[in-house]
Formats: structure tokens, C-alpha cells, sequence
């Protein structure tokens, strides 16, 4: 195990780690103690959490497609030997190459082999066309939904905490009311409802969107490049997917923007700051925004995980194609390896997400970066 | 709140569940969102659950009748075989509410259990458990939802329950966690420890009567979450399809390619608009119930 999971922890605290996890004899005292040490420091173990959540992940996954009853390494074995001539070896000898599992290995080395290919990356091979990579599969798809579903939550994160803090500040005025209501409406309707009202009113009935152009990431013969044309075309394709994004997110943040910064208000440091003299507009912003908006960092990347997985259902009703509409397409073709590829690669996507929030909120707030042993 | 939990009735007085519902519908009666939020769960839960026992379901085709406009015999029109929407709608919802209670109901006891214990125990039991639940809350959990039923197949909605919880209850679990963190200090728990009653005892003797509240309103949110993805994977066609239910009706409308035929719109906008106003009236409930078990939240 531990080569393994040292190929994904890469950083130092995280090497240290992985030559640690098994100590023996007398060393163990020791080794608990640097692992308390290490634990301590905010961003190892924002690392070591990333790199647990991933290992976890891929374990739980080869357990879904390898040992369940009627898993799919199963299913394929039994349609190559029901179908064909194929023998049972051949069959499984097959399935093998397919699955990057070399089934004839004990349980255990399949499983340590599986680990150590799916972190050289290698996920198998796709069972439609032969030959072909999922790796390089998901490759092709992966970006749109990393733009589309970065685009659309970053936006809606951004303005939703301005406008939370506007309707903080002007409590019960009649923008409170009507940003507060709305916000609390729309953010209660399911994703890809919303997107069905889209292509239902604006695109059918009143024909102000059109939908069959906006399929697809990009219009087909498009030259790709840094052109304006070909940036324009893009944020066509994807204007659909991030409105639904930006709109289905914005009312969790105005809200949790509103409340944090009612509750930053009431601080002492506030009152003491006013009455030191600070210029409002200093205030609301390093004083009030900022110490409201720490804890929505971190419910940012929980909000990750949730939005990308919506993205399977807005993809499919939007032809956009990014790796949700990948997956329905594998699911119907029974495509196993890609199926497996993309949820690994989904949830590495969210835990660097959540990783790259783990640090920045480090950054953000000073008492985590210096206490160092801040136990928590 | 505490009469009614420890059961203490003074003659005459309506019995203790009664006259608590009694007090907290005129609490609420006070938050207009909130009672429209009840009113609109009070609503759904009798069309779904009591309409299909007082109108027959239509089954019958009519090719003569596909996609006809609302109208006096037909108050939402008719779907692509001519069948009464509105007839679909009553007969639609008890599914989908079955399954979001039933996996809401294991998410939460998962979560409470889990929290609790972690909370209680404390060290690296809480560690692990917070751990796994971290696991389980950073992974997609649509995409999960897809493959796993894609794999498994689950029929029936005891097991499509069973595996939504399997996901849900992370999202649950620090909340639960952090409640009984600040109840462990309470002297009441302080009290049952030093009599040494054990673990169980302090937890759903002790602890649980006092979260019932925190309970509830993290159940709600698990059927909003519940009824999201259930009316997903089936919208996606992704559970074997049989039955009524408003994700059906989506699924159908799609496969059949209704939704751009201009006709069809109210047909689509039914099921559509059951299912948000629903969630809609849930979230509304939780909000006005934050509000009255959490007064000091209250920004008036």
C-alpha cells in the first residue's frame, strides 16, 4: 500500500505520512508523534484528507464493480462465454485487459494492482470501441463540466455573497424582502426542473432561445483557439448549463451571506472598530465581509460535490457534453470502465475542489495558519 | 416544550401530544411562510396518499384526445395517450413521498446514531466516523446514485431507499454531531453519566428527547434531498419504470419527445410544478421552524 499512496501524496508532509502509516516495534511512539505533529498543521492534513478521501473512494469503487453479486466483471465474463465460442479462460482473460484487473491474481493483488493502475491513471479500456482509453475518454469531456460548473458556481457564489451582505445591511428594506424570498424560492426548486422550465417556456413556447443550436460544448468545425469567435462560441454552448448553475446556487449563498453577516455585526470587534472611527466602507469589507465569509468557503466546496452531480441531469437536458451526459451514454451502452472512470474521476475533481478550499481558507483566516497545533 | 416531554397533565387538559400540536400550529399560525410551508405539505401528503383511494386511476388510451389544452373534463389536458393529467397527478405523488420518507427516516437514525456516538465517545471513534462521513460527502452523490443503479439495479423503493440513505446521512451527520457535543456538557447528561446508565441510556434516553426538534427539521431536509435525487435517476430512466409518479411522467414526457411539441406544455408543466411546489412547501416548513425552535436566529 504505501508506494500507492505515495504516488498521489506528493507534497512533503504527505510523503512523510505515507512512509509512516504502518510503524513497528519501538518505533511506533515516534511515529504517532510526528503524525500528531503533521496532523496539526492545517494544510497536511488538508492534503492527507484529500489523498484518504481519494484512496477510500477508489477502494469503494473497486468493491462496487468487483465483488458485489452480479457485478459487472460477472456480467461480462457470463455474456462472453454465453454469446461465443469463448472459453472461460478467454472470457476471463478478456475481461481482464478490459477492467485493467488481472482476474487470475488472488483478491488482494487484484486489488493492489487496481489501486496502482488507477493511480498511474490508466482506468481501463472502453468496452464500445476497442482500443480506446477511458483515460482519454474523460479527457475529452471532463473540461467542459470542470468550465461550465466552475463558471456557473464561482458566479453565483461571488454575487450571491454581495448581495447577501446588501441584504444584511439593509435589513427589512424592501431589497431584503425580495432578495431573501427569492432567494429562499429558487434555491428550493430542483436543478434540473429549472432546466426543463428553460427549454419549456424560453425555448418551445416562446421561442426566445435557440435550443437545438446551443447543443453540444461547441458548434462542430469550429477552429479551436484563442480567437474571439471561437471564446464566444463556448460561452454560447454553455450559457444554458451556467445559468441553471448560477440560478439554482445564488439563493443558498445570499441567504447564508445574510445570516453570517447579521451574526459579524453583532461582534465586538465591529462596535469597537466603529468606535475607533474606521470609514464604514472599511469596515463592511475587512471588518464584517470578510470574517462572515470564512465559514461559506467551506460550504463552497461542500456545494461542489452536490453540483456536480446535478450537472449528469442538466447535461442530458441541455445535449451538453460534458462528463454527465458521458456517463447516461456509458450507462445505457453498459459500458462499465467508463462508468467507473468517471465517477473516480468526478470525485477526484470535488476533493481538489475541496482542497484547493481547505488552503485558501488557511490563507483566509490567520488564527488556523499560525496557531499551527490549532486542534480542532 | 419540556411538559409535553416529560408527559406531566393536569386534569382536563388535552392529552400531551395533542395540546403540543395544538400550541405549535398557533405558533406557527403567526409566520405566514410557515403555514403556507405546512398547508402546502398538509396538501401534498393528502393528495398523494388519500386522493388515489377516492379517485379511480384512468387507464384507458385515447388517441383522439393526445395533448389536449386544459379544459372543464380535463383541468390539466391529457398527456401523449390521451390520458387526464390531472388523474396522473393524484395517482403520482405516493411514491415519491414513500421513498423520500422511507430514506430520509434511515438517513437520519444513521446520522443521529453515528453522531452521537461519535460525540460521546469521542477521540478516534469520532475521528473515523467524521472521517468516513467526509468520505462520503465529498463524493458526487448523483454520480454514485447512477452507477450504483445502474450496477444494482435496485427495484422496489425499500432498496432504492436503502442505497439514497446509504449517501444521504453524511450530510447529516456533523450537525447531529455538533448538538450533542453541546448537550454532552448539559447537567442533566452530566448527572445520568455519574449514575453510570450506560452509553444507550444517555443517548436516546437523555439526549434524543432533547434534539427532537434539531431532528425534524434535519428529516425534512433529507426528504427535500431524497426527492431530488429519486425524481432524478428516474427522470434519466435509470429505475425499472412501472407505476405512477411525477418522475415518470417527466421520464415518459421525455422519451416521447413531448417536450417540444407546443401542445404538450401544460402536460409537462404538471408534474414539473407538483414536485417544486412540494419541495418548495418543505423548505418553507424548515425555515419557520427554525425560527420557532431557534428564536435567537430571528432577525427580526
Amino acid at each position: 500500500m504505501p508506494p500507492y499512496d505515495a504516488a498521489v501524496t506528493t507534497t512533503p508532509a504527505g510523503a512523510k505520512l505515507a512512509a509512516q502509516q504502518f510503524p513497528f516495534g519501538g518505533s511506533a511512539r515516534r511515529a504517532r508523534r510526528m503524525l500528531g505533529q503533521t496532523w496539526g498543521h492545517p494544510v497536511a492534513r488538508a492534503v492527507i484528507k484529500a489523498a484518504v478521501t481519494i484512496y477510500v473512494a477508489t477502494t469503494l469503487t473497486f468493491f462496487l464493480i468487483r465483488l458485489l453479486p452480479g457485478s459487472p466483471v460477472e456480467i461480462k465474463i457470463d455474456e462472453l462465454t454465453r454469446d461465443g465460442a469463448m472459453s472461460y479462460a478467454e472470457a476471463a482473460a478478456l475481461a481482464s485487459t478490459l477492467f485493467s484487473i488481472d482476474l487470475s491474481a488472488p483478491l488482494h493483488e487484484q486489488y493492489l494492482s487496481f489501486l496502482g493502475s488507477t493511480f498511474h491513471g490508466d482506468l481501463g479500456h472502453s468496452f464500445l470501441s476497442q482500443g480506446t482509453t477511458v483515460t482519454s475518454i474523460i479527457l475529452a469531456v471532463l473540461p467542459w463540466t470542470l468550465f461550465s460548473v466552475g463558471v456557473g458556481s464561482l458566479l453565483s457564489f461571488s454575487v450571491g455573497i454581495f448581495l447577501g451582505l446588501l441584504a444584511a445591511y439593509r435589513r427589512n428594506s424592501v431589497l431584503d424582502h425580495v432578495l431573501s424570498t427569492g432567494g429562499s424560492i429558487i434555491s428550493s426548486v430542483p436543478n434540473f426542473l429549472l432546466a426543463l422550465l428553460i427549454v419549456l417556456i424560453l425555448g418551445v413556447q416562446l421561442r426566445w432561445v435557440p435550443m437545438t443550436q446551443m447543443r453540444g460544448s461547441v458548434t462542430p468545425g469550429i477552429q479551436p483557439g484563442l480567437s474571439p469567435a471561437f471564446i464566444g462560441d463556448v460561452f454560447f454552448h454553455a450559457a444554458l448549463p451556467i445559468s441553471v448553475y448560477f440560478l439554482t446556487t445564488i439563493g443558498h449563498w445570499i441567504l447564508s451571506m445574510k445570516s453570517a453577516t447579521i451574526g459579524a455585526l453583532d461582534e465586538d470587534y465591529v462596535t469597537v472598530a466603529r468606535a475607533r472611527g474606521l470609514g464604514e466602507s472599511r469596515i463592511r469589507t475587512a471588518y464584517v465581509g470578510r470574517n462572515a465569509v470564512l465559514p461559506l468557503v467551506t460550504q463552497f466546496a461542500i456545494h461542489m460535490g452536490f453540483i456536480v452531480g446535478g450537472a449528469a441531469l442538466i447535461e442530458q437536458i441541455f445535449v451538453y457534453q460534458g462528463v454527465g451526459l458521458r456517463l447516461l451514454t456509458a450507462v445505457s451502452q453498459r459500458d462499465y470502465p467508463v462508468m467507473q472512470g468517471i465517477l473516480l474521476t468526478t470525485t477526484v475533481a470535488v476533493v481538489v475542489a475541496n482542497l484547493i478550499a481547505d488552503l485558501l481558507y488557511s490563507r483566509l483566516d490567520p488564527r488556523i495558519g499560525r496557531a499551527g497545533g490549532a486542534a480542532g | 416544550m419540556t411538559t409535553a416531554t416529560i408527559g406531566v397533565r393536569r386534569p382536563g387538559s388535552l392529552p400531551g401530544p395533542l395540546a403540543a400540536t395544538g400550541r405549535f400550529l398557533r405558533t406557527l399560525a403567526r409566520r405566514p411562510v410557515g403555514l403556507l410551508g405546512f398547508g402546502g405539505v398538509v396538501f401534498f401528503v393528502l393528495l398523494a396518499f388519500v386522493g388515489p383511494l377516492l379517485v379511480p386511476l384512468q387507464e384507458t388510451s385515447d388517441v383522439r384526445a393526445v395533448y389536449l389544452t386544459p379544459s372543464a373534463a380535463h383541468p390539466l389536458g391529457t398527456d401523449f395517450r390521451g390520458r387526464d393529467v390531472l388523474n396522473q397527478i393524484v395517482w403520482g405523488g405516493r411514491d415519491i413521498l414513500a421513498v423520500a420518507f422511507l430514506a430520509a427516516t434511515f438517513s437520519t437514525i444513521i446520522a443521529v446514531t453515528l453522531g452521537a456516538v461519535a460525540a460521546s465517545i469521542g477521540g478516534k471513534v469520532d475521528t473515523l466516523i467524521v472521517g468516513i462521513a467526509d468520505v462520503f460527502l465529498t463524493v458526487p452523490h448523483l454520480i454514485v446514485l447512477i452507477v450504483v443503479a445502474a450496477i444494482l439495479r435496485p427495484t422496489g423503493f425499500l432498496a432504492l431507499a436503502v442505497v439514497l440513505a446509504g449517501l444521504q446521512w453524511s450530510g447529516l451527520l456533523r450537525p447531529v454531531r455538533a448538538q450533542v457535543l453541546s448537550l454532552r456538557e448539559r447537567e442533566y447528561v452530566e448527572a445520568a453519566r455519574s449514575l453510570d446508565l450506560g452509553l444507550f441510556h444517555i443517548i436516546f434516553r437523555e439526549m434524543l428527547p432533547n434534539m427532537r426538534s434539531y431532528i425534524v427539521i434535519h428529516f425534512i431536509l433529507a426528504m427535500t434531498g431524497a426527492i431530488y435525487a429519486v425524481t432524478g435517476i428516474v427522470y434519466l430512466g435509470l429505475v425499472p419504470i412501472s407505476g405512477q409518479s411525477w418522475a415518470i411522467m417527466l421520464y415518459l414526457a421525455q422519451s416521447q419527445g413531448a417536450i417540444f411539441f407546443r401542445d404538450s406544455f401544460w402536460y409537462i408543466l404538471s408534474p414539473i410544478l407538483a414536485i417544486a411546489l412540494f419541495q418548495l412547501s418543505l423548505v418553507s416548513l424548515v425555515s419557520a421552524l427554525e425560527d420557532i425552535f431557534n428564536p435567537r436566529l430571528r432577525t427580526e
